[in-house]
């Protein structure tokens, strides 16, 4: 970095270090160095005198490998595969047509925008029980409403059921944040010029044509945003789970997920003991898959995409 | 997006079908983001047999009822707990956008050596979430002594709302004219004095990342679990946590307090939202 002559000359710059001590110190405390010391504990084991000895890469040998914990681990890790998967497909893709629909939706698209992302700023605690409440068999609410358009029969408990109980709680998940994803595809979608779309119809493209040709491509930066946004997310969700399934994710693990699995690691729970540099180990587990999804996007999708000058 | 005209008003021919289709959508979608909320606060009010036998009513002369408000009200520590939830959101989100101002304002005005890698290192904290640390975190707090108490929940989030204020405010900044800065040097007025004086212009900008970053700490149930988990430290979300899970068959009781818990944070954000969604619309059309 070339600095100006000027600043040579002058005394060392107090203010600068000033403004920027705060932020810097506070961050670098209560953030940075606890991770770094997280990681430094995943490469440790904890003897029974409460000793710390290096132990190489093997928890994270364990984790992959010993049947005790892989099983755990794997399972965990589809479950968020699964959790992820749902969010995309569905939270996206809603919130993408819910976007385009308020963009025509003329003088009321605020008090929509408003009510739809309501949700989205409650607690995952209020929302994890509120649902909690309304599928519930024994309030009955769920079933009343699915008789009333038809489809009474196919009401089961999801949330207790093994089978359904993921499928269900992303579900949930996806309800409170979509939110979130209409709101980035509508600031994109507010930003294309209406020249531009004038320009298509004139050309004779359809509405639906000129949508996935025209305004689609345009927004593809937006979109790189909101799947990363949901990874992240989603490969750090717990509390959702831990309302309405508590700790131990049940019914039998059917929907632990990494945020789950980490806690249940390294604080303990009713079936096992805290093991920190275990739970250590998941975080740098987490860490990893978060960092290889940033960079797939970061050298995948940004350098791909086409970015226009609007 | 300055001069966009409604789409129906440029087409005069489209087929009114047609232009009242999204708001069909819409409005369809509104009642499916409203609803659960909507019945729970209703049935709050009820009796217990009000809330069973027909749920989808609101309260009537028969079945009006305030006996589950009582038993927050009367048993659990809501009061507390909602003075806790005040302190942490409030001096954490203080501390955030005065740390998180100065600096911004550094970084966006002065150049000096490793500039650029504070600007980086500060932004890490965007992609990587603060959670991944809590061992650590909790090995520090409790090294510190600081378990249960509100203090390490407030350090806590000021490092998880620095590295986003850091970095939306540097650009903010960087907006505001050279001349400015320039005429308020040559007027003789300190490095300090210019930070108070440029800092009023961003105000938009602190409001938006204001209301962003208090939405998860507010919300929060991780740090508060972790951290702090005693009675007398609780937040409102994990002490309606804790609550919903010992009184799940009250019924009456659990819609009490779910209402009472998403009041104060609805309120806010019907005061805030026009400021919220304008200031995204401004940070992407700028």
């Amino acid at each position: 970095m070339q600095t100006p002559n000027v600043h040579k000359s002058r005394s060392f710059p107090w203010h600068i270090l000033i403004f920027l001590a705060p932020a810097v110190i506070v961050y670098t405390v209560f953030m940075i160095i606890p991770l770094i010391d997280s990681l430094r504990l995943s490469l440790y084991a904890i003897t029974p005198d409460h000793q710390e000895v290096f132990n190489g890469l093997n928890n994270y040998v364990v984790l992959l490998t010993d049947p005790r914990w892989s099983a755990a681990f794997q399972n965990a890790f589809w479950n968020n595969v699964k959790f992820f998967i749902i969010h995309m497909v569905v939270q996206n893709s809603i919130g993408l047509l819910l976007a385009s629909l308020l963009v025509a939706g003329g003088r009321a698209r605020s008090v929509y925008r408003t009510l739809i992302f309501a949700p989205t700023v409650l607690s995952v605690v209020i929302i994890g029980f509120i649902w909690n409440l309304i599928l519930s068999p024994l309030w009955g609410v769920g079933e009343s409403i699915l008789k009333a358009v038809g489809l009474g029969a196919l009401f089961a408990p999801w949330l207790g059921l093994a089978s359904s109980a993921l499928t269900t709680l992303s579900l949930i998940s996806v309800w409170q944040f979509i939110g979130i994803p209409m709101l980035l595809f509508y600031v994109a979608l507010l930003g294309i010029p209406e020249e531009l779309m004038e320009a298509a119809r004139v050309d004779g493209a359809g509405g639906w044509t000129a949508f996935w040709r025209i305004k689609f491509p345009l927004i593809l930066p937006t979109v790189g945003i909101v799947a990363i946004l949901t990874f992240v997310g989603n490969f750090n969700a717990f509390d959702l789970i831990y309302t309405v399934k508590g700790a131990q994710a049940g019914p039998q693990f059917a929907t632990d997920i990494m945020g789950t699995f980490f806690y249940r690691t390294f604080f303990g729970s009713q079936l096992q003991l805290g093991n920190q540099p275990m739970g250590a180990t998941v975080a740098g587990m987490m860490l990893f898959i978060i960092l290889a999804g940033v960079a797939v996007y970061l050298f995948f999708w940004q350098r791909r995409i086409a970015t226009y000058d609007l | 997006m300055t001069a966009t005209k409604p789409v129906s008003e440029r087409l005069p021919h489209t087929h009114w079908l047609e232009r009242l289709a999204p708001h069909f959508v819409l409005i369809a979608y509104c009642i499916v983001a409203l609803f659960p909320i909507v019945l729970i606060v209703m049935n709050s009010f009820k009796s217990r047999d009000g809330i069973f036998s027909a749920p989808f009513q609101p309260p009537t002369a028969e079945t009006f009822s305030l006996i589950g408000y009582e038993t927050v009200l009367g048993r659990a520590n809501f009061p507390n707990y909602f003075l806790n939830s005040l302190i942490v959101t409030g001096v954490s989100l203080l501390l955030i956008l005065f740390f998180g101002s100065m600096a911004a304002f550094a970084l966006s005005q002065y150049h000096f050596r490793g500039d650029v890698i504070v600007g980086l290192f500060l932004a890490l904290g965007i992609m990587v979430p603060i959670r991944l640390g809590t061992i650590g975190i909790l090995r520090m707090i409790v090294s510190l002594n600081l378990a249960n108490t509100l203090v390490a929940l407030i350090l806590v989030y000021i490092a998880q709302g620095l590295p986003l204020t850091v970095f939306i405010l540097t650009q903010f900044y960087r907006q505001i004219p050279r001349e400015l800065t320039d005429a308020a040097h040559m007027d003789g007025a300190s490095e300090y004095r210019i930070y108070t004086l440029l800092t009023p212009l961003v105000r938009p900008a602190i409001g938006a990342i204001g209301i962003f970053t208090m939405i998860p700490i507010w919300n929060d149930l991780w740090f508060p679990l972790i951290l702090a988990p005693s009675d007398q430290t609780a937040t409102i979300t994990l002490g309606t946590q804790q609550f919903l899970g010992q009184f799940v068959s009250d019924w009456n009781a659990v819609l009490a307090a779910l209402t009472l818990a998403m009041v104060p944070i609805l309120l806010m954000y019907i005061l805030f939202s026009r400021q919220m969604v304008k200031s995204v619309t401004a940070g992407a059309v700028k």
